[in-house]
This record gives structure tokens, C-alpha cells and sequence, in this order.
């Protein structure tokens, strides 16, 4: 193999920056690799860290790739370095210094959002975190004990899955919401309350339909009138891609980095992947951000790819979550279109044994599991395909007697 | 690279591979100690209409070339070991996101609440697929396509 004169930066050192160190060495073995860290850690599981407080997680295996995944790969790695700006050809670091490259990947994630509250100020440094980090796991983990009383701020999945973290090792916890319902991105109102109704016999105290006015040290004055004492405030009400690199050298920017499906910005030479990033959805028609673990890795992939000359498409992204609290399981995939919108629902089971599936225009385009949630990826390849349903016989799904014996032969009997 | 695959013509729909799946994968000696009133775990199963008649398969993991299971694991726990998709128990937290992708339908929980998939039999006692070498109209075939 010739000496490859690629260079590549990538800008970001989580699951998308290991897709991307992935993908480029599928292509090109040779050609040199900046990762560009601000945090001073390897690449680690994020979604690990209330696993992490909970118990079922050790430190050491919190890594994503085994500890010589960069030496192997060929990478240098800036630990505690930034970028700045993006100027054609180059990242400048903050630093000062500047480094030349042939392809840029942008994987800068996502940053905690911090809605302006009076008096968050006067919250005692230390008593107040944000829930995405290891080190903001390791801060909680630092500051709490067993009397400890904990508020979190958004009942969505960082907030609970937080919560769940620290069941049994905390005093106690309270979870409040604007949203009527907990995890109310995902699930819709009935589903939701089949959450309320399993946090809420665990112990999880849950405020819902309201919202802090203030802060007063640690006292929190709801707009319902009560007020909360808490020792540790956990604030996890959403996050915002770190798009501001792009938006700032002229690159198109919408709620993220707005790419193609070869993970391309409007800039040249500058590819975007994983939380930062705005792909196409197939469920819903449209562009969104899908801050989701395996979008990530598969846009950090072909990002690279791309970069190191190939060419890979990823043009079947879904929104697609598996969340189990207290140790109820549920799956979400796709849109969720209301009659409204020209959507049928098929419903089957009752309370934490409940399926719906979402039907449009004659395909699956969403579904809500609770409780048995096997074989559920059959469900999932429905959408992303967009499988026209009267190809097959939904109601024998997941079994693949649903599906016609050629089908069920290019399945299973050859390589795939 | 060898992988397992069903022939539906000749499955009888005896659930036989999944006893020895189980079997296999128990670290017991003993068939009937391993299996005997207890919740079976195997990591194929089968599929097929109603009675004995009719058409029945076997299903397992069908170890892709590019598997989205692996590249969905949020704990790096699954990984592939010479085109083999394998599973690191210790690591799997059992947060499902695995079958939430994997379109086969080949991952399950195991007992302990940790997904667990047919590593082709290489990882416990028996060497090459227990479900294969028990099956009894030689439906399931071990083999190169």
C-alpha cells in the first residue's frame, strides 16, 4: 500500500470520534489521526454512568475500545485541548497552535442546558451538577452520602436514569418536570403513566407539571408554591449540540450541524457525526438531531469512510431508545402520527404489558414496548426499511412466520 | 467462515436444539441436572405454525458481517472475534439495545439479566454448535455458504 498523504482531525473523543477512527482505517491504514479531546479520559461508555452510580458498572470497564484501541489505530490524541476555529484546510486549537489536514470530522457532542433560573447562582458550587459526563458522575458520587436529599431537574432519560443511579445510596429523591408525564419524548400519555406509577412505588418522589421559580441557596421555590430543601440539585432538562465551530466558519447550522448522508456539512472537507450533528430521519421525512448511542457510532463510521475516500451512505436513521428503570423495560422507535396526521394504532396488552404500533401509509413508522420486549429489532427493521406491511402478516410478528418462505431464505439462509 | 443455518424442509419443530443449547451452555455435565425444572435459556428457538405439522425453523444469531447489535452496544460488551459476534458478560449492563436493532431477533436475556447469543458453541465445552450436532433430521447444518 502506498503512503497515504491523508491527515484527518477529529474534533471530539466520543462514541462518534471512535466510529470515525474506525471508519477512516477501514479505508486508509496510513494517514495520520488527531483526536482532539476536551475531556481527559479515553473513550468511555457515556450512557454507562448511572450504571456506573448504581453499581453495575465497574470504572474499569467503562472504556469503549481496550486500552491500546489508539495506539493500534495509529492515533494521537490531545487530552485537555479544544478547537477553536475551522479555517479551510486547518483546526486551530485553543492552544494557539494549528493543525493541517485533509478532512475534518466535527463529533462535539452535546451540552447540558441550563435554563435560566433566578438565583442558580446563589446554589452552592459543588451542590450542583449536570448529569452527561464521567466526571459529573464522579462529582455526584464525591458529594452524596445516605442522608443526602437529591433534586433533579426533567423527568426524561438522563434525569431518571440518574435518579435510578442513585436509588439506595441517597437519602431521598425527588424528580420534577414541566411535562405532565415522565419521559414524555418518548412515550405518550399512557405509557407514561405506567412509568409514574413504577418510579413513584420505588420511592422516586415526582413533581410533574412543574417548574423551579427560584433558588434560594439550597431551597427551591417551585411555581406550584411548594418548596424543595435539597443537598444535591442535578439538572438535566436537555442538552444542545455543540454546533457553534460550523455555525461559526459559515457552515450551515439548524438545532445541529447539518449533514447529508454521506455525513457532510455545507463546508468543504468538514464532515459532522454523532450528538452535534442534524441527519435525516426515515420515520419522520425530516431533519432532526438523534442524540442516540448507536447514530453515533454508525454516523461516526461513515463519516470516516467518506473521509479517507470511500464511500458510505447512512440514510436509514430512526430514533430509537431501550430504557429499563427498576427494572421495567421499555423499547420506542420512530414517529408516533396521530390520527390526525393520517396514523392508525394497534394496541395490544394492558399496563406493563402493553404494545402499540404506529401505522402510516401502509408502513410501521413507530412503536411503544412495555415490559416484553423480545425479539423487538424485528419491529425496528420494519421501520427502517420501510416495509410496506401488506408484504407480510403483522400479527404473527416477531415470529418470522409473519414473512413469506423467500423472504424467511434471503434471512436465514446465507450470509448477511 | 462456518455458521449455523436452517433448513426449514427438514426441521420437525422437536425443540430439541434448544434443550441442547441450554445443556451446552450450562457449565453442568449432567443433561438432567442442567435442565431438569428449570426456565430454560437457549439462545436459538424456534419458530413455526401451531402442532407438529407445518413449517417450523430454527433461529439464531446469524453472526452478520456487519452487525448492528455491535455497533448499538452502549457498554462495548459485544464485539467480534474472527467474524464471530461474541459477548463479554461481565460488561453487558442488559440495557436491551441490542434487540432493539438486531432484525434477526437473536439476542435474549439470559437468567442473570445480561444479553446472552449463540457464540457457535466455541466459547463453552463442546467445540462446534450443540444445537447442530443434536438435531435429529440434520436440519440445522454447520457449514461455509
Amino acid at each position: 500500500m502506498s503512503e497515504s498523504r491523508n491527515s484527518y482531525v477529529i474534533i471530539g473523543n466520543g462514541i462518534a470520534a471512535a466510529g470515525c477512527i474506525e471508519g477512516i482505517r477501514s479505508a486508509d491504514r496510513e494517514g495520520k489521526i488527531t483526536v482532539v479531546s476536551k475531556e481527559r479520559h479515553p473513550v468511555y461508555c457515556r450512557p454507562l454512568i448511572s450504571y456506573y452510580l448504581e453499581g453495575k458498572s465497574k470504572l474499569e470497564n467503562i472504556g469503549y475500545r481496550p486500552d491500546d484501541f489508539y495506539e493500534k489505530n495509529g492515533c494521537e490524541v490531545l487530552y485537555g485541548e479544544s478547537a477553536v476555529k475551522l479555517e479551510p484546510g486547518r483546526v486551530l486549537l485553543s492552544d494557539g497552535s494549528a493543525l493541517e489536514c485533509t478532512a475534518v470530522c466535527v463529533a462535539t457532542g452535546s451540552s447540558p442546558f441550563l435554563p435560566p433560573t433566578q438565583g442558580y447562582e446563589t446554589v452552592p458550587e459543588g451542590r450542583r451538577f449536570s448529569f452527561l459526563t464521567l466526571d459529573d458522575a464522579l462529582a455526584i458520587e464525591r458529594a452524596a452520602d445516605g442522608n443526602s436529599r437529591v433534586l433533579i431537574i426533567g423527568a426524561g432519560l438522563i434525569g431518571l436514569k440518574c435518579a435510578e443511579g442513585l436509588h439506595g445510596r441517597v437519602g431521598s429523591i425527588c424528580v420534577c418536570d414541566l411535562a405532565p408525564g415522565v419521559l414524555s419524548s418518548i412515550l405518550d400519555a399512557e405509557t407514561s403513566e405506567v412509568f409514574r406509577r413504577c418510579l413513584e412505588s420505588n420511592g422516586i418522589e415526582l413533581m410533574l407539571a412543574d417548574s423551579v421559580e427560584r433558588f434560594d441557596g439550597q431551597t427551591a421555590v417551585m411555581r406550584s408554591g411548594r418548596t424543595v430543601e435539597f443537598d444535591l440539585l442535578v439538572t438535566a432538562v436537555g442538552v444542545r449540540a455543540n454546533s457553534a465551530l460550523v455555525a461559526d466558519a459559515g457552515g450551515e447550522v439548524g438545532r445541529g450541524i447539518v449533514v447529508d448522508d454521506h455525513m457532510r456539512t455545507s463546508l468543504d472537507g468538514v464532515y459532522a457525526a454523532g450528538d452535534c450533528a442534524e441527519g435525516y430521519d426515515v420515520s419522520l421525512g425530516a431533519r432532526r438531531v438523534l442524540a442516540l448511542l448507536p447514530n453515533a457510532y454508525m454516523q461516526g463510521h461513515a463519516a470516516g469512510v467518506n473521509m479517507a475516500g470511500g464511500d458510505e451512505c447512512f440514510d436509514c436513521a430512526i430514533p430509537m431508545n431501550s430504557i429499563g428503570l427498576f427494572g421495567l423495560h421499555v423499547m420506542t422507535a420512530g414517529s408516533y402520527p396521530t390520527e390526525a396526521e393520517g396514523g392508525t394504532v394497534l394496541r395490544e396488552g394492558e399496563g406493563e404489558n402493553l404494545r402499540k404500533f404506529f401505522v402510516k401509509d401502509g408502513r410501521l413508522v413507530g412503536y411503544i414496548l412495555v415490559g416484553d420486549v423480545s425479539r423487538a429489532g424485528v419491529f425496528t427493521a420494519l421501520i427502517r426499511e420501510r416495509t410496506p406491511l401488506d408484504t407480510l402478516d403483522f400479527g404473527l410478528l416477531p415470529s418470522f412466520m409473519a414473512f413469506s418462505a423467500e423472504n424467511r431464505r434471503k434471512k436465514f439462509g446465507g450470509v448477511v | 467462515m462456518k455458521r449455523v443455518y436452517v433448513n426449514e424442509e427438514w426441521c420437525l419443530g422437536c425443540h430439541l436444539c434448544e434443550y441442547n443449547c441450554a445443556f451446552a451452555n450450562s457449565g453442568e455435565r449432567d443433561m438432567a441436572k442442567a435442565l431438569k425444572g428449570k426456565k430454560i435459556f437457549p439462545r436459538i428457538s424456534v419458530d413455526g405454525e401451531e402442532g407438529n405439522s407445518g413449517i417450523h425453523f430454527a433461529v439464531s444469531c446469524r453472526h452478520c458481517t456487519d452487525p448492528l447489535c455491535v455497533k448499538s452496544c452502549i457498554s462495548g460488551a459485544l464485539h467480534i472475534e474472527d467474524g464471530r459476534v461474541c459477548i463479554d458478560h461481565d460488561r453487558c449492563v442488559g440495557c436491551l439495545s441490542c434487540v432493539l436493532v438486531c432484525p434477526y431477533g437473536a439476542l435474549s436475556v439470559s437468567g442473570s439479566g445480561a444479553v446472552q447469543k449463540c457464540e457457535l458453541c466455541l466459547e463453552n465445552s463442546c467445540g462446534e454448535p450443540a444445537c447442530v450436532t443434536g438435531c435429529p433430521n440434520r436440519a440445522i447444518v454447520y457449514e461455509e455458504r
